[in-house]
């Protein structure tokens, strides 16, 4: 196993003329949880999305648990994966998104069952079962019959992680997952979130939950406008901001 | 006034006032039941049509085989129309440049001209394609097929509505595809699945919801335009009520007649669209889809729906 889950070097990713990440350096080690602050369009998310591929990067490597994302390298020369090889590479990824992106058409269940099934082609009945343990530890094994437009923002959120959790994956990509909640609701995605950290899941979390940051994050990195501004251990960055404009986006945060 | 200074009065007295007067309606009803009796009254009376003789066709053997043959003309064209059209459709939304524009020509030549037109031209394919056969353009043929013997009057009137319905299902196809939410994608793209099941398994039963509804209103109008397939020309319903008039002279009573059958259809059609809307809707209604018709109304009158 790689020491290192993700490692990135010098990360560039624009949009048009917009340069929305300008060199990324970052690393997140085996069973690390990583938080990720700063203003919004700082490109935190945009990082985030780049880690399984749903951007392309421009510039710069991303290695994912030793693995170039988006590429095969021969030599010096660079290939573009193909798509079922990016979706083979995006299984050992899970992902959650603000506005949890839920199945509306299946049922809680069938949420959580339908990619092991259809992606891995993992047999129905251990799928099942495995899907029931994980409702369970996310406190919604009796809504499983319902479905998500019959829940609340945190429980369809909640339903979300056990979706990603059921494709057992190495890395949990979390992009701002209670931004989207009402405050009375944002406790138990964190209390989700918090018990996941607590198993050694490697977690990258973009988040403007500073208690959430301080309490359970390994590392804390604050970004402002396509750069990595100051990475440290959430207790310093949070408590003793080295840089002018960590210290001004926290004043206004915290 | 505090809360309690109003409780303790008690309930209010219910209100009661005169109501708003509606002369208009009072209007509008007088002037509905006037043409009504007017219209029963025709019915009831007028020779013209002639209700025994339409009686004498309605089951007859030569009306019944138009009237399966308008049938199975419409199930053909519909399941043809949204087979092509769903491939039409993705070609349109794919990356590739090629496909795309293959797609946006076929729309552009098959919406842009009147149906009855490309009738009358499948119906004289022979003349514009005498041999079907394959082989290297401008070089050899490997097979070929005289046009006219394997084609027949059906082939062609299937044919023709076919591929004027995969250019409006296209749209429609198209247009449902879009309507589903990106997140929905990301979201499957995230877990793992591919562009092809991501599409199967999420995006397309979702899209189902926008795209059942025109659909079905695509089916019945498909019903109805069965009868320009008298312009290859085939024996549907509408030109075997044409072909009996010009013998016995009865011309209303045979065109009612042939109406009475559209309206049985369309009406069997429009309870087979209820019941496959309701289908996919699953998940948007409150109670997971499985609600009635009259609790569905309920809460779409109330926007207490979502």
């Amino acid at each position: 196993m790689n020491e290192l889950m993700v490692q990135s070097e010098r990360v560039c990713k624009n949009f048009g003329h917009v340069e929305v990440l300008k060199g990324i350096d970052l690393e997140v080690r085996n069973g690390e949880v990583m938080c990720i602050v700063g203003p919004s369009g700082s490109g935190k998310s945009t990082f985030l999305r780049c880690i399984n591929h749903l951007e392309k990067v421009n510039a710069g490597r991303l290695w994912v648990d030793g693995h170039l994302v988006g590429y095969r390298q021969k030599g010096d020369k660079l290939y573009e994966l193909r798509e079922r090889e990016v979706a083979s590479k995006r299984r050992d990824i899970g992902m959650v998104f603000q506005r949890f992106n839920l199945f509306p058409h299946m049922t809680v269940l069938e949420n959580v069952m339908e990619a092991p099934m259809l992606v891995k082609g993992e047999p129905k009945a251990e799928v099942r079962g495995r899907a029931e343990q994980l409702l369970e530890r996310v406190g919604l094994r009796a809504k499983m019959n319902g479905y998500p437009g019959q829940l609340s923002g945190g429980q369809q959120q909640r339903v979300a992680i056990a979706r990603a959790l059921a494709m057992q994956p190495k890395l949990m990509l979390f992009d701002e997952p209670t931004s989207a909640l009402d405050p009375e609701l944002v406790g138990e995605v964190l209390d989700v979130m918090r018990d996941l950290a607590r198993d050694g899941m490697t977690m990258i979390v973009v988040t403007h939950e500073m208690g959430f940051a301080r309490e359970v994050g390994d590392s804390l990195v604050f970004m402002d406008d396509g750069v990595v501004v100051e990475k440290g251990s959430p207790r310093e960055v949070l408590g003793n901001p080295q840089h002018e404009r960590t210290k001004a986006f926290l004043s206004k945060v915290l | 006034m505090t809360v309690s200074d109003k409780a303790e009065g008690g309930r209010p007295e219910l209100i009661k006032a005169v109501p708003v007067r509606h002369p208009g309606r009072w209007v509008a009803a007088a002037a509905v039941a006037v043409l009504a009796a007017m219209l029963i009254s025709n019915l009831l009376t007028s020779e013209a049509y002639n209700w025994s003789e339409q009686w004498k066709y309605f089951l007859s053997p030569p009306v019944l085989n138009g009237v399966r043959n308008t049938i199975w003309l419409t199930i053909a064209a519909m399941i043809g129309g949204i087979g092509l059209g769903v491939m039409l459709a993705l070609m349109r939304l794919s990356s590739n440049p090629l496909l795309r524009g293959a797609s946006w020509l076929y729309l552009w030549v098959f919406r842009g001209t009147p149906l009855y037109t490309q009738l009358l031209i499948w119906g004289n394919i022979g003349a514009l394609f005498p041999k079907i056969g394959l082989g290297i353009p401008f070089g050899p043929e490997f097979v070929s097929f005289e046009t006219n013997a394997l084609y027949s009057a059906a082939a062609a009137a299937a044919l023709g509505l076919i591929l004027n319905e995969a250019a409006y299902m296209a749209e429609i196809v198209r247009a449902g595809v879009l309507a589903v939410d990106p997140g929905q994608q990301e979201a499957a793209h995230a877990l793992g699945m591919t562009s092809m099941q991501t599409m199967r398994r999420v995006v397309l039963p979702q899209a189902m919801r926008v795209i059942v509804p025109p659909t079905g209103n695509e089916a019945i109008s498909m019903l109805k335009n069965t009868s320009l397939v008298a312009a290859i020309p085939y024996l549907e319903l509408t030109f075997t009520a044409q072909t009996i008039y010009a013998n016995t002279y009865q011309i209303i009573p045979m065109l009612i007649m042939a109406c009475l059958w559209y309206l049985i259809l369309s009406s069997i059609m429009m309870t087979g669209q209820y019941y496959l809307e309701r289908h996919y809707a699953r998940g948007t209604v409150g109670s997971g889809g499985r609600m009635g018709l009259r609790a569905r109304l309920a809460a779409r009158g109330g926007g207490g729906g979502q």
